[in-house]
C-alpha cells in the first residue's frame, strides 16, 4: 500500500520534472553566464535578448502547431525571405507600409497553404513537400530580386521592428501576443484539439470524424504566416531584405520547438515550451557572444545543446 | 472529385510558378540566353564557370563581368551555381565537363574540397583557372584573385589613421573556416597588434547582415566602450551600423569590406566609414580574359592579383 504510494509520487515527481525540464535548462543557462559575464543579467541586455528571441519565438510558434500535427515544415526561412522581399519591393516602391506588410503576410499565408495542400491533395509527405517549397521559394526570392538586397524602405516600415511601446520593444510585444494566441487556440478550442489528435492517432482522428485534411492544411498556412511575420520584423530591423534571409531559420524553429519539449512524433507538446526553447537558443547565442568565445568553439557548443535536447525528448518516449 | 483537387493543387502551383516568373520578366531576361541557343552565332569556343554561390550580390558581380567579358569576346559561358555546397559543386563540374568546355573557370566553394573537382577536369585536359579563392590542390593554370590579406590590412591601416593609434576594436568574422575569413583577419589582427589599438571582441557573424545585426547588439552589451569595428563583408557591417544606430551609440567607425552597392550608399551617407573594394567584376572579366589566353595558347602566369581599393567619403 505505502509502496504504490510512493511510486505514484515519485512518478508525479518524475512527470513534473520532465514538464519543467526546459525551464530548469533555460534557469541553468541564465545562472552560469549571470556568473560568467556581469554583463549578462542587466535590464537592457535581458531585453536585448528577448528582442532577438522574438525572430525565432514567431516562426516556432508556427512550427509547433506543424510539429504537433506529426508534420515538419522546412521552408520556413524561404517563406520568409519571399514575403520579405515582396513587401520590401513594395514599400521601397512607395507602397504605404501598411499595404506592403499586409501583402508580405498574404504572401506567407499563402505559400503555407500551397505546402499545406500539397501535403493532403497531392499526399506527399512533409518532409519532401516543404523541401520543396524551401528550395522554390529561395529560388523564387533570388529570381525576383536579381540576387541583391533590397533597401530603401522608408519611414513608415521602420516602426514594426524598432519601435517601443513604453519601454517595450514592438518585435517583443508582437510575439507575446502570438504567443497568446496560439496557446489560447491550442488549448481552448475544438480546432486546437483536432490538431492534438490529429497528432496523436491520426486513424483515431479520422474515425471521430475529424476533417484531418483540413486540420493539416491549417496549420501549414499558420506556419507559412508566422514565417512571414517574422520575415517583417526583421525587414523592418535591417531596413532590407536580403535574399539571404532566413537561412538556417528552420533548423533555429525545430530546435525551440523540441527543446521546448514537443515531441517530434506529434500529439504532445505546449505553445509556452516552445517559447523557453527559443529563449534557450537566444541566451545561449548572446551569452556566447557576451563571453567571446572563439567562433570554432560557438557552433560546437550549440550542436552539444541541441543533442542533449534530443536525447532527453527520446527518453521521454 | 479527388483528381479534381489534384488539379487545383497543381494549378495553385503552377499559377505561383507564372506569378514569379511574370513578376520579374526583366530581370532576366539576358540570363537564360546561353544554353538554349548555341548556334545563333558561331561562338569561339565554350568557357564553364562554376560559381560558389549566386546567393550573394559580391559574386553575382563577378558573374556579370565574366559574362560581359564573354560577350565581348564571343565566347559562350555556363554558369552553374554550387550553393555553396562542395558536393553539389562538384556534380556541377561532372555536368559541365559534360557540355565540351574549353575551359574551367571555377570559384570553389571551399579551398580543400574543390580538389577533387579540379582532378577531374585535369583527367579530361581542361584547363582550370580557379577564381577569388584558390585550390589546395589539382593543376590549375592560373589563380585569380584579390588579396584578401592586404584588404585586412588596409582597413586597419585605415582604422589605425583615423583613430591616431589608440582604442578598442571590434571584429566582426565571416563563416569559420573560410579563406576569406582567415585571410581577412590575419591581416587585420597582424597590423592592429602592430598598433597601441586593442581588440576587445572577435565575434562570427557568418557575413549574414541578419547575424551582423545580433551579433553586434550583443557586442554593444559587453562592450561599454568601442571606437571601431571591423566586418570581414559589407553585409555584417550593414547590420552592425543598424545595431548600433538602435542602440543609439555615437562615434563608432563600423568598416566594411567588398564595397556593395548598399555600402557604397552608407559610406556616401557618412555612416559607414569606408569599405574595401575588391573587384568582383574585374575578377570574372580577367577570368574569361585568361580563359581566352590559356585557349589561344598563349604562356601565363600562376597568379594574377586583382587591386583592392579604400572607399571613402
Amino acid at each position: 500500500m505505502n509502496h504504490t504510494n510512493l511510486i505514484a509520487r515519485n512518478r508525479a515527481v518524475h512527470n513534473v520534472l520532465l514538464k519543467l525540464r526546459s525551464v530548469i535548462g533555460l534557469l541553468l543557462l541564465s545562472a552560469i553566464l549571470s556568473i560568467l559575464s556581469p554583463r549578462f543579467l542587466t535590464y537592457s541586455n535581458l531585453l536585448n535578448v528577448l528582442r532577438q528571441t522574438s525572430l525565432n519565438a514567431i516562426i516556432a510558434v508556427g512550427m509547433t502547431f506543424v510539429i504537433l500535427t506529426g508534420g515538419i515544415d522546412l521552408s520556413v526561412g524561404s517563406i520568409l525571405a519571399f514575403s520579405s522581399a515582396i513587401a520590401a519591393s513594395m514599400a521601397h516602391n512607395n507602397f504605404s507600409a501598411t499595404i506592403a506588410i499586409l501583402t508580405g503576410l498574404l504572401i506567407g499565408l499563402l505559400l503555407g497553404l500551397i505546402n499545406g495542400l500539397i501535403v493532403t491533395q497531392g499526399n506527399v509527405p512533409p518532409f519532401i513537400a516543404t523541401l520543396a517549397m524551401m528550395t522554390m521559394a529561395r529560388g523564387a526570392t533570388l529570381v525576383y530580386s536579381n540576387g541583391q538586397p533590397i533597401t530603401g524602405l522608408g519611414e513608415g516600415f521602420y516602426l514594426i521592428g524598432n519601435g517601443y511601446i513604453g519601454q517595450i520593444p514592438i518585435p517583443v510585444i508582437i510575439t507575446i501576443g502570438v504567443l497568446l494566441i496560439a496557446y489560447y487556440v491550442l488549448s481552448q478550442t475544438r480546432t486546437g484539439r483536432y490538431i492534438y489528435a490529429v497528432g496523436s492517432n491520426e486513424n483515431a482522428a479520422k474515425l471521430t470524424g475529424i476533417n484531418i485534411k483540413m486540420v493539416k492544411t491549417l496549420v501549414y498556412a499558420i506556419s507559412g504566416f508566422t514565417a512571414a511575420l517574422s520575415g517583417i520584423i526583421i525587414t523592418s530591423r535591417l531596413n532590407s531584405a536580403p535574399p539571404t534571409a532566413g537561412s538556417g531559420a528552420e533548423l533555429d524553429a525545430i530546435a525551440a520547438v523540441v527543446l521546448g519539449g514537443t515531441s517530434l512524433a506529434g500529439g504532445e507538446g505546449h505553445i509556452a515550451g516552445t517559447f523557453i526553447g527559443a529563449l534557450i537558443i537566444g541566451v545561449l547565442n548572446n551569452g556566447l557572444n557576451l563571453l567571446n568565445v572563439s567562433s570554432y568553439y560557438q557552433q560546437f557548443v550549440k550542436g552539444v545543446v541541441i543533442l542533449i535536447a534530443v536525447l532527453l525528448d527520446r527518453r521521454k518516449s | 472529385m479527388k483528381n479534381f483537387k489534384k488539379l487545383l493543387a497543381l494549378s495553385l502551383i503552377v499559377l505561383f510558378a507564372f506569378g514569379i516568373l511574370t513578376g520579374c520578366g526583366g530581370n532576366t531576361a539576358n540570363s537564360g540566353g546561353g544554353s538554349d541557343t548555341p548556334s545563333q552565332t558561331e561562338a569561339k569556343g565554350k568557357i564553364g564557370l562554376v560559381i560558389s554561390t549566386l546567393n550573394n550580390p559580391f559574386f553575382v558581380t563577378l558573374k556579370e563581368g565574366a559574362e560581359e567579358k564573354a560577350a565581348q569576346l564571343g565566347y559562350e559561358l555556363v554558369v552553374l551555381d554550387s550553393q555553396d555546397d562542395s558536393s553539389k559543386e562538384l556534380s556541377n563540374v561532372e555536368d559541365v565537363l559534360q557540355q565540351g568546355i574549353d575551359v574551367l573557370l571555377i570559384n570553389p566553394v571551399d579551398s580543400d574540397a574543390v580538389v577533387n573537382a579540379v582532378k577531374l577536369a585535369n583527367d579530361k585536359n581542361i584547363p582550370v583557372i580557379t577564381l577569388d579563392r584558390s585550390a589546395s590542390g589539382g593543376d590549375v593554370k592560373v589563380h585569380i584573385a584579390s588579396d584578401n590579406v592586404a584588404g585586412g590590412k588596409m582597413a586597419a591601416e585605415f582604422i589605425i589613421q583615423q583613430l591616431n593609434g589608440k582604442g578598442k576594436v571590434v571584429q566582426l568574422q565571416g563563416i569559420p573556416g573560410t579563406s576569406a575569413a582567415r585571410d581577412r583577419g590575419k591581416g587585420f589582427e597582424e597590423a592592429i597588434k602592430a598598433s597601441e589599438i586593442e581588440i576587445i571582441a572577435s565575434q562570427p557573424a557568418d557575413f549574414d547582415r541578419q547575424k551582423g545585426l545580433s551579433v553586434m547588439e550583443n557586442i554593444l552589451q559587453a562592450q561599454p566602450e568601442i571606437d571601431a569595428v571591423f566586418c570581414q563583408n559589407d553585409e555584417m557591417a550593414l547590420g552592425a551600423l543598424q545595431a548600433i544606430e538602435a542602440a543609439g551609440r555615437e562615434g563608432i567607425l563600423v568598416v566594411g569590406f567588398d564595397a556593395t552597392d548598399d555600402a557604397v550608399k552608407a559610406v556616401e551617407e557618412g555612416k559607414l566609414a569606408a569599405t574595401i573594394a575588391q573587384m568582383p567584376e574585374a575578377i570574372g572579366s580577367l577570368g574569361v580574359e585568361y580563359a581566352h589566353k590559356v585557349i589561344s595558347g598563349e604562356q601565363v602566369p600562376e597568379y594574377i592579383p586583382v587591386d583592392l581599393k579604400l572607399v571613402t567619403k
